[in-house]
């Protein structure tokens, strides 16, 4: 079996619905939700790099690298943002950050 | 000079309103005061114009309104009737004005004391200068106006505002009178001038007029609408409830607008309308009617009155009843001597009183006074004269007007004059009484103040005595130097038409009725004396066995909880209605109300939606990309479904 563009896809889904229910399924932790959002990044990823190998074309390859990077900003100021959340709250339980409730 | 009469005291209004509070007191006080005293003697110089020498003047000023075939022009109508009006209100203003600087001193609102004061003698004067309907009610408005700005002059004072409302209101219920009979005159004689209204006036006696659902006499209902508006603005009897209350004012009000000048618009406007109330007798008997039963009626709660200046308040409501009663019988001029010689001991017996209310620190109350003639010798010098001539004391002012009027009355020869006469004639007996009793009260008897308070009492200022003695020579010798062109053998030349009497006024009357007024007069003081001086125990004995007698005294017929229960609190039950159930429960409710509790309903449900957690939010916002991108999938034809 060889293994085609469609085997790509399919895991990319796979890793993209695990990291839409990872964020909406938790009810703990928001490292958790960073997390999850993370996983979806790479997800697209995939599909990007596989997309690139499929048609071979650099241009995906290289917009992979670039959202890794914005990915690692993300995670970095995400972090940040639970550090002075946990500070100000003490705590970073998704259930009780609620400041928005109406 | 007529124009310069008119306005001098609205420019010190207007000064005294605008600049007064920038300039002081002191220069609103002055300016106004000298504007009036100004005003004064131009009408004096007026009156010798115009009533001795006979130049009578129709000066125009401006076209008021015009519309249709309604025109009213604003022109002052110099005759003597209007001579004599400008006389007395510009005197006894002029006093006042001089009076309240004494007497305001420690008041912080002079200059806008002041500049009522001064506006409303410029409305007053425009009534008495009418020449025709509008500017009659004018004046008759802008004096309301006044008289209620100036009673709830002490505004922080609750008992004011009641005061300076209910005289508004009644008033009012007198006005809508007042503003259907002018409606009237309209209707019938298509005009509001004077002159023509008069000449055509003949010709109508006898037609008839749609009133509600009744076809009635045309001149006698205007005639009886018009003086529904006199007995508002004169406190008579039914209306009359105003009065008493407005002494909540400070007293020289009470002096120029409750006792002197305003409530004797009445009077003049029955004066003016001579001719017109001549041609409607049973309008005339009317008001023969009520002005007796006014001058009894107020004659009798007087007697039992503790405050001072309810006393005097009854006192002038009786005083008006006189007048009536006098035009009432034909003889207006006896009417309008008896309001000339009124308007100074009335004006001097309010001073008086605000003299010693003054000296006692705001001490109203008789039973708080006593024995003060010997510490206010001077003020109690001015009252004794101010009584002497309101009780008709031979060759007082009072006397030779009273006795005109009973005389008056008694030649009418109708039973409408001799109610009359028997009432005035009662009354004055009564008068006599309350004066007395008034006087020996305050004056004589053992003190029953604090001895505090007498130590501190003393005369009045300069500025306070003036005028009483200026008002007390005109009490004394008003009636002898005016006797004769007023009632006495000038009278043909000195009104000259301004008063139209059809039928003999003058009649020999037999000299038990011309004596009658003076035996009154003693027998008041006698008994009065009696009571008050020799046997001060009997009063008390009296009241307590009479007691409830005494009670219906006191409570002025009951008038006041009569009308409360009749007029009031229906009103009041009314408007708490149309408040709690008209307004807020079907107006509001269904309206504004209604409305916002809706949107707050819907808006608290939309709330939940804001749960505040964020994975909620993030859902969302997936949710939301998963449905645009299917939109543009399938909108743009990227995907044939």
């Amino acid at each position: 079996m060889t293994v085609g563009l469609s085997h790509y896809l399919t895991v990319a889904a796979i890793l993209f619905t695990l990291g839409i229910f990872g964020i909406f399924l938790n009810r703990k932790n928001v490292i958790v939700i960073l997390m999850s959002i993370e996983l979806m990044l790479l997800a697209v990823n995939i599909n990007l790099v596989a997309f690139s190998a499929f048609h071979g074309d650099l241009v995906g390859q290289i917009f992979a690298m670039i959202v890794l990077t914005v990915a690692a900003a993300e995670a970095a100021i995400g972090l940040a943002i639970v550090v002075v959340t946990f500070r100000n709250r003490g705590t970073i339980d998704v259930a009780e950050i609620d400041l928005l409730k109406g | 000079m007529y124009q310069a009469i008119l306005f001098l005291p609205l420019v010190g209004a207007l000064f005294a309103a605008t600049v007064g509070r920038l300039a002081g007191a002191r220069a609103a006080e002055v300016v106004t005061t000298t504007l009036v005293l100004i005003t004064a003697l131009l009408s004096w110089l007026a009156f010798h114009q115009v009533a001795i020498l006979g130049h009578e003047e129709r000066i125009a000023l401006l076209e008021f309104i015009t519309s249709g075939d309604l025109k009213a022009v604003w022109s002052l109508r110099i005759d003597t009737l209007t001579a004599v009006m400008l006389v007395v209100v510009t005197t006894v203003s002029g006093l006042v004005h001089l009076y309240s600087i004494g007497y305001m001193e420690e008041d912080d609102g002079r200059p806008r004391f002041f500049a009522y004061l001064s506006l409303f003698t410029f409305a007053m004067l425009a009534l008495v200068t009418a020449d025709d309907f509008v500017q009659l009610f004018f004046g008759w408005e802008g004096v309301g106006l006044c008289s209620y700005l100036l009673i709830g002059f002490w505004y922080h004072k609750p008992s004011a505002n009641a005061a300076a409302i209910k005289a508004f209101i009644v008033n009012r219920v007198g006005d809508f009178g007042f503003a259907l009979g002018i409606f009237a005159v309209f209707t019938l004689f298509n005009s509001v001038q004077y002159d023509t209204v008069f000449a055509s006036a003949p010709d109508r006696v006898g037609e008839t007029m749609q009133f509600l659902a009744w076809r009635v006499d045309a001149l006698t209902l205007i005639c009886l609408l018009l003086f529904m508006g006199a007995m508002g603005k004169s406190a008579q009897f039914l209306l009359h409830t105003w009065l008493p209350d407005a002494m909540e004012g400070p007293t020289p009000v009470s002096a120029l607008i409750h006792a002197a000048t305003m409530v004797t618009a009445g009077v003049f406007m029955v004066a003016r309308l001579s001719p017109l109330f001549e041609l409607a007798p049973i309008a005339l008997g009317f008001v023969a009617i009520v002005g007796a039963t006014t001058a009894f009626f107020a004659a009798t709660v007087g007697l039992v009155q503790t405050d001072i200046k309810r006393v005097v308040a009854y006192s002038t409501c009786s005083q008006l009843g006189y007048m009536f009663a006098a035009e009432g019988v034909g003889a207006y001029s006896a009417g309008m001597f008896h309001l000339f010689t009124h308007a100074s001991f009335k004006a001097l017996l309010f001073l008086g009183a605000g003299a010693v209310i003054h000296a006692l620190h705001h001490e109203q109350d008789l039973r708080r006074m006593g024995a003060l003639r010997k510490v206010l010798p001077f003020t109690w010098a001015t009252m004794l004269i101010g009584t002497l001539s309101l009780t008709g004391f031979p060759f007082t002012s009072g006397f030779v007007s009273k006795d005109a009027i009973i005389e008056a009355t008694y030649a009418a020869h109708s039973w409408v004059g001799n109610y009359a006469f028997v009432l005035t004639l009662f009354a004055a007996v009564l008068t006599s009484f309350y004066s007395w009793r008034l006087m020996f009260l305050a004056f004589e008897g053992r003190p029953r103040e604090p001895k505090e308070v007498l130590a501190h009492a003393h005369e009045p200022p300069w500025t306070m005595g003036a005028p009483l003695i200026v008002l007390a020579i005109g009490s004394l010798l008003m009636g002898g130097l005016f006797f004769h062109l007023f009632i006495g053998s000038g009278q043909a030349e000195f009104w000259r038409g301004s008063l139209v009497t059809h039928g003999e006024a003058h009649h020999e009357v037999p000299l038990w009725v011309m004596l009658a007024p003076t035996a009154a007069v003693a027998l008041g003081l006698a008994v009065a004396w009696y009571f008050y001086l020799t046997n001060p125990l009997i009063p008390f004995g009296l009241a307590k066995r009479f007691r409830g007698a005494h009670q219906f005294l006191l409570n002025a017929w009951y008038f006041d909880a009569l009308y409360d229960w009749l007029f009031v609190r229906p009103a009041k039950r009314l408007g708490r209605f149309l408040w709690k159930i008209g307004d807020n429960t079907i107006i509001d409710g269904i309206g504004p109300d209604g409305v916002a509790a809706r949107v707050i309903d819907i808006t608290n449900r939309v709330v939940k939606l804001q749960t505040g957690y964020i994975y909620h939010y993030a859902f969302i916002m997936l949710i939301g990309v998963a449905l645009i991108i299917t939109y543009f999938l399938f909108a743009s034809g990227g995907l044939k479904p």
